[in-house]
């Protein structure tokens, strides 16, 4: 499978999941924003970072850059895409997702191990979780906190677009374990299509058992079954 | 020509950093405060003389980048 990473100022996830794709067999290469050209690509990935030092809104700049007008015509036509932290902020600023992230509820950047239950396992990115699924995976940022209007809202639960939500240890899904305010405890959705997903943890971090966990692993298998 | 804009958070957006501003001048003792939104301020100049034209390029700029249409709305002021 071939992946592209879009690669931004201020991008510094950039590595670690080019990292995390190769080490998946992915035929990876990375695209600086200013190219007007993507590699062919199965899946792109805008990775996490602080794009444009989050200058007007976390992903705002980014989302008007050279390479995103490509990103959304492979988009529609069928490619798979994955927003993770700061690349789910620029996917909300183009408009590939709906909604947005806002400033953690309680105002503070937030760098730590949460669990987050798999919600739809039906999915190109989810196929190898189990469906209710928890998993402890590392989050780090400062607007993470997801809201959308009450009928955007409604149609993503009745059409399973919620991917993951934040749980407890158990996988009660409380509200002392939504870390940042997200409406319905949201951590992660997906477009109409399903072929885009757009998720606030990084799995990218949780592929290797010396560093912290691997329950990131089966994100980058689903891609490739 | 000159204009202003403001962005702010449309009124059911929770706006924490307004909050916590308002907390901290009710504890300065500012007791008759009411309520407190944080905002942006941006100052546009564009190269046009016609009034319309500039504004209605403004609007652009606000709805192309400037404002998040989900959670903010926004007010020009031509200076």
């Amino acid at each position: 499978m071939r992946s592209s990473v879009i690669v931004f100022p201020g991008s510094n996830c950039d590595r670690d999941i080019a990292v995390a794709l190769e080490k998946m067999q992915f035929k990876n290469q990375m695209v600086w924003h200013k190219e007007t050209r993507l590699p062919k690509s199965d899946l792109i990935v805008v990775p996490g970072g602080f794009s444009y030092g989050d200058y007007l809104r976390s992903g705002a700049i980014a989302g008007k850059s050279l390479i995103i007008d490509e990103v959304i015509k492979a988009a529609s036509s069928g490619c798979l895409i994955l927003g993770i932290c700061n690349g789910f902020q620029i996917l909300t600023e183009t408009g590939l997702l709906k909604g947005t992230l806002l400033r953690n509820k309680n105002l503070k950047f937030i760098n730590k191990d949460v669990h987050i239950k798999v919600i739809n396992n039906n999915t190109k990115f989810s196929n190898k979780y189990k469906k209710n699924q928890t998993l402890k995976i590392n989050i780090a940022h400062n607007e993470g906190n997801y809201f959308t209007d009450p009928k955007h809202l409604e149609k993503i639960i009745k059409e399973d677009q919620i991917a993951f939500k934040y749980c407890d240890e158990k996988g009660n899904i409380t509200k002392d374990s939504n870390p940042n305010g997200s409406i319905e405890n949201i951590a992660g959705i997906f477009n109409d299509k399903k072929n885009i997903l757009g998720m606030m943890p990084h799995p990218e971090r949780m592929v290797d058992k010396i560093i912290s966990n691997e329950d990131g692993v089966n994100l980058f298998s689903s891609l490739l079954n | 020509m000159k204009f202003s804009v403001t962005v702010t958070l449309k009124k059911d957006v929770l706006d924490p950093q307004g909050k916590v501003v308002q907390n901290t001048l009710v504890n300065m003792g500012m007791n008759n405060l009411k309520s407190i939104r944080q905002g942006k301020y941006f100052e546009i100049e564009v190269n046009e003389s016609d009034n319309e034209i500039a504004e209605k390029k403004v609007d652009e700029m606000c709805k192309k980048l400037l404002v998040n249409l989900i959670i903010e709305d926004y007010k020009i002021f031509k200076n």
